[in-house]
């Protein structure tokens, strides 16, 4: 076995293309509890803790609508919750905060999240949610996928045994924003679903994510087309009634493949989805109109 | 970095005040050695291969490939066992290693010793075990009847307690009874402490072997594996390493046979550690219960019958499920005067995980019943529940459904009015999102939260029980400048290491005694750490070889001098007669002798109950009183618990800060059992051996812990007149969540622990 302490993104891309399938750790919350449970044997294995193209975010283009917010892949939970970085991205600031303990959100990064592709990644419905494209660099050149083409199933990606995920690339969106995750506990619990919602005021789009209630993220379109209809984009907020709401919650819920697991049971993830999704839209009637 | 007092300013020494434990600096440093840290020169990592298998017989298991292994020293299974193939706390039916069937999956088949804890590992794998799956019995009641899985059949104990004039099944006559009845169940919880199984094996030059190992009772643990090692017991030598919780999982052996084979059979010191899903493999758990209740009280709310049926599933091996069916046949009716009782309880074998102690045992799961029957009965006759509970409180000098009479204390009455009478938490105008249940996944509509409050109170014994001889030694010795208490007890987290220094404090005047390390060689046994025994025996036997070995040094004093023995005391360290006329350091009192006095304690006898469940089996109880108010979102099924409130039956308090530490501890317990802890199995497999599915409270979901009340009426025969404090805030504490969340949801609720399904999908 051998450990490669790359300093610099080309060094690493030289590494991984020199051994395709070289195992990468960043925080390590994902691979070593699936080395500790004997699920897999580290071999050769690169640390990415150490490469600065890798950490930070950025801004790419116009500050507002039509700009975009490069996120690297070595951001971690705990960076996620800056109070610049929230402000613009507050979901994803949210479902940071719901990651683990302070040290596993210390050590647990954007890219790890994207790179496990767990059902209940808590970033991936925000991602999804954000119209988020995932930057993947080889020594050959990069390629930005589309989140949703990215996550190809339950921990399963497009990503090639020759690529880095540098990063993941966020339309910056204006409006308001809500995430929910849903747990037997009151913190430090995996996703029993979750649901992001994110309002585009310049695209008079609501969309919604959906986590932990099917293979992977899912986008509920209809409820996204029905809600479109039930804000009232000059103030940026919902304006319908009882009736919307329930039945924004259904479409929302109609959207979930849930299943049953030792976590919990189908029918109340769909329940809860449900219940989430109708509260993430009240929600948006709290907001200060623009 | 400062240096931390070893010791808190105390005005005073002794029983009453609250010194810092002499781990407690270390401990929260990151500096004391658990058994887990411990390492020897040349050690081997030893591991063991379980059983994938809730049931299945092994056709062949053929180690060849795993002992050809580079790196590995020795590969045991059965064949490897010298002396008794069984070992067992109360019986003898547990394998060392399964060489026939497996009962549960988990069941250890075969060590490996190896150089690398990861080459130990890949050893296992190479271990072939043909295995022919066999349909798995995994439901306690139909265990009762179903051929049995073990040679000594599936019913470990089944206790027909018959108590009263209407003793046998049936609705009692009379007029305007009201009676109430349901079905309730509890889930299989898990100790689930910090420090997983972890032990270091050293063999010696003649055949002997010392095993430094987390433990709650060393000699016992000495004694099984000296069984089954075919040595005498003097050649093996158990030390206590540092035990990072117990709560009952370390009573049974785990590791202790296995590591002392592999040390040995390699002739090199051998460590094993397990993983925290080993962890969760290698110990029993709480028993999960199934019971029917039925409660008949006249119109004033008097209790006239109490019916039950409860089945305990005891799992693969016996472990100590008859003690535990026993006692949830006693306490099945709660700390009420209860007439008439028809109860029948089982604990059965079955082939899911084995069960046997935890804190509380048997006396939590009856309580969430019988607690959950008694505001059934409350609603019915529309009473208060706490006034419910008042009129059929236990006293000293009433019976019990055992026909014993309470000779002790029984503040039962005390500790419901005590925490009854603790003011309500306000509600917050404003809660802030992690205040809501939900907490950090920001779920909550504060709208669609409901509040509710529920009681209940509990109680179970101190000590073991039923004619077991149940004793504790300890030693004192005065040499040089020097007091060392000796004593075997295992300090597991509860603070008998503190305490032993408050008592020898009181009987020497100096707080410099030392405490040797607990070990088996140089003193006798001390029982179990559990039962909440070991403040009333360990702490009496320290107290009484306190006592002689400074009445012996002032008498010997006293001879020297000419005085009469009344005259000579110890103050300060110093031996001092009288009138100061004597006055000696206890090095110039020794004159060169040596001062050591073993005492062995035992607490007043009991006897096994009779074939009515009928007997003076206890010797002792202790009671106490929850309150808890939840927070409920009635549509995602969330709770947060936002304070419990408790009033306690302790006797007398011995170190105030270390029974607030219990009480929070038992507390968080009590709440995880209530609304998240739980081993799910299903088909005897189980599907959550981790931290990351097996949930236990976090800080944000531990209440506000309001202690209402801690009632001090000295407990005749206790040293010092105190009750052990360690299980009585796990008994009734998952009780009052429970009872709290049916008041919020109006939802019935009988089971435990209550899931976010059970509230929000039936509340359509």
């Amino acid at each position: 076995m051998a450990v490669f302490v790359p300093t610099s993104l080309e060094e690493l891309l030289t590494a991984r293309a020199e051994r395709p399938g070289l195992d990468l750790v960043a925080g390590g919350t994902d691979l070593v509890v699936e080395v500790n449970f004997g699920r897999h044997r580290l071999e050769d294995v690169a640390s990415l803790s150490r490469v600065p193209e890798l950490g930070g975010w950025r801004r790419e283009g116009p500050a507002g609508p039509g700009g975009h917010l490069v996120l690297g892949s070595g951001l971690t939970y705990t960076e996620m919750l800056d109070p610049t970085l929230a402000e613009l991205l507050p979901s994803l600031a949210q479902a940071a905060r719901t990651v683990g303990s302070p040290q596993i959100r210390n050590a647990g990064t954007l890219g790890g999240n994207l790179g496990t592709a767990s059902p209940a990644g808590d970033t991936l419905p925000v991602l999804a949610a954000l119209e988020a494209e995932v930057l993947l660099g080889s020594a050959a050149g990069t390629r930005l996928v589309p989140l949703g083409e990215f996550v190809t199933g339950p921990k399963r990606t497009a990503l090639a045994p020759d690529e880095v995920i540098l990063a993941a690339r966020v339309p910056v969106a204006r409006g308001h924003q809500e995430f929910l995750k849903v747990g037997t506990r009151n913190a430090m619990v995996i996703a029993v679903c979750s649901v992001a919602l994110v309002l585009d005021e310049q695209a008079r789009q609501v969309r919604v994510g959906l986590g932990s209630v099917g293979p992977v993220p899912i986008r509920a379109l209809e409820a996204e087309r029905f809600a479109a209809e039930v804000v009232d984009w000059s103030t940026g907020r919902f304006s319908g009634g009882e009736a919307d709401l329930r039945r924004f919650g259904e479409l929302v819920g109609a959207a979930a493949r849930p299943i049953d697991d030792h976590r919990s049971i189908a029918s109340y993830r769909r329940r809860a989805v449900e219940v989430c999704a109708r509260r993430a839209l009240e929600r948006t009637m709290s907001r200060q109109a623009a | 970095m400062g240096t931390a007092p070893t010791v808190a300013r105390r005005d005073r020494l002794g029983l009453g005040t609250s010194p810092l434990r002499p781990d407690g600096g270390p401990k929260v440093r990151g500096e004391f050695a658990f058994s887990s840290d411990l390492w020897a020169e040349g050690a081997l990592w030893g591991r063991v291969l379980r059983s994938p298998h809730a049931s299945a017989r092994i056709l062949r298991i053929d180690t060849a490939a795993a002992r050809a292994l580079k790196g590995v020293h020795a590969v045991l299974t059965a064949l490897d066992v010298p002396g008794s193939e069984l070992y067992g706390l109360e019986f003898q039916d547990q394998p060392v290693f399964a060489s026939d069937v497996v009962r549960y999956m988990g069941e250890p088949v075969a060590a490996v010793a190896a150089d690398h804890p990861e080459i130990a590992r890949r050893a296992l794998e190479l271990i072939e075990v043909e295995y022919e799956p066999t349909a798995p019995l995994v439901d306690p009641e139909a265990a009762i009847t179903a051929p049995p899985i073990h040679p000594e059949g599936n019913v470990v104990r089944h206790i027909r307690l018959r108590h009263g004039e209407d003793a046998e099944p049936g609705l009692p006559g009379g007029d305007g009874l009201v009676s109430v009845e349901g079905t309730y169940e509890v889930g299989m919880q898990d100790q689930a402490f910090m420090g997983p199984e972890s032990g270091l094996a050293i063999p010696d030059d003649g055949g002997g072997v010392d095993l430094y190992v987390s433990t709650q009772w060393l000699h016992v643990d000495r004694d099984q594996v000296a069984a089954c090692l075919a040595l005498p017991p003097e050649k093996v030598r158990l030390h206590l390493a540092g035990v990072g919780g117990a709560f009952g999982a370390r009573e049974d052996v785990s590791l202790q046979v296995h590591i002392c084979l592999l040390a040995l059979s390699t002739r090199r010191p051998v460590k094993v550690v397990y993983s925290r899903e080993e962890s969760f493999f290698g110990h029993v758990h709480r028993h999960p219960a199934r019971m029917w209740y039925r409660h008949s009280a006249d119109p004033q709310g008097r209790l006239v019958k109490v019916e039950a049926r409860i089945v305990l599933d005891g799992g693969a091996y016996s472990s100590s499920s008859s003690a535990v069916v026993s006692n949830a046949a006693a306490f099945s009716s709660g700390p009420y005067r209860v007439p008439n009782a028809c109860v029948d309880a089982y604990a059965v074998r079955t082939n899911n995980p084995p069960c046997g102690a935890m804190r509380g045992f048997g006396a939590v799961q009856v309580c969430t019943a019988y607690e959950a029957q008694m505001d059934k009965l409350a609603t019915a006759l529309d009473l208060d529940p706490v006034e419910l509970r008042l009129r059929n409180a236990l006293a000293s000098g009433d019976r019990l459904i055992t026909g014993q009479v309470i000779n002790g204390t029984a503040p039962v009455a005390e500790v419901i009015r005590r925490c009854a009478a603790a003011p309500l938490p306000e509600a917050r105008p404003h809660p802030p999102a992690m205040a809501l249940p939900g907490g950090a996944g920001r779920t909550a509509d504060p709208a669609r939260v409901r509040r509710g409050v529920g009681f209940a109170v509990g109680f179970k014994n101190l000590m073991y029980s039923e004619g077991f001889d149940d004793s504790s030694s300890a030693r004192c010795r005065i040499e040089g400048g020097a007091i060392t208490v000796t004593c075997a007890a295992a300090e597991v987290g509860q603070g008998f290491v503190t305490l032993v220094h408050q008592i020898a404090e009181d009987v020497f005047g100096t707080d410099g005694v030392v405490l040797a390390p607990a070990e088996t060689a140089t003193v006798g046994s001390a029982g179990s750490t559990s039962a909440s025994r070991q403040t009333w025996m360990s702490g009496g036997a320290v107290d009484a070889a306190c006592r002689a070995a400074r009445d012996a040094l002032c008498g010997r004093v006293a001879a020297r001098h000419g005085l009469s023995p009344e005259m000579v005391s110890m103050r300060d360290g110093r031996v001092v007669s009288l009138g100061r006329e004597v006055d000696l350091t206890l090095d110039e009192a020794l004159a060169g002798d040596v001062v050591d006095e073993s005492v062995t304690f035992r607490h007043a006898p009991t006897v096994p109950l009779d074939d009515k469940g009928q007997g003076d089996a206890h010797v002792s109880f202790a009671f106490a009183a929850h309150r808890a108010v939840v927070d409920v979102d009635v549509d995602l099924g969330l709770v947060r618990v936002v304070e419990i409130a408790t009033a306690q039956d302790v006797g007398r308090v011995l170190h105030p800060l270390q029974v607030v530490g219990q009480i929070e501890g038992g507390i968080a317990q009590g709440v995880g059992l209530a609304v998240m802890e739980e081993i799910l199995v299903t088909d005897g497999l189980v599907r959550n051996p981790s931290f990351t599915d097996y949930l236990i409270p976090t800080a944000l979901d531990m209440p506000v812990v309001e202690i209402a009340g801690l009632v001090e009426e000295p407990e005749p025969g206790a040293p010092f007149g105190a009750k052990g404090v360690g299980e009585p805030p796990t008994i009734s504490s998952t009780a009052a969540v429970a009872a709290a969340v049916r008041a919020a949801t109006g939802l019935e609720l009988p089971r435990v622990p209550i899931r976010p399904e059970h509230i929000a999908l039936a509340a359509q």
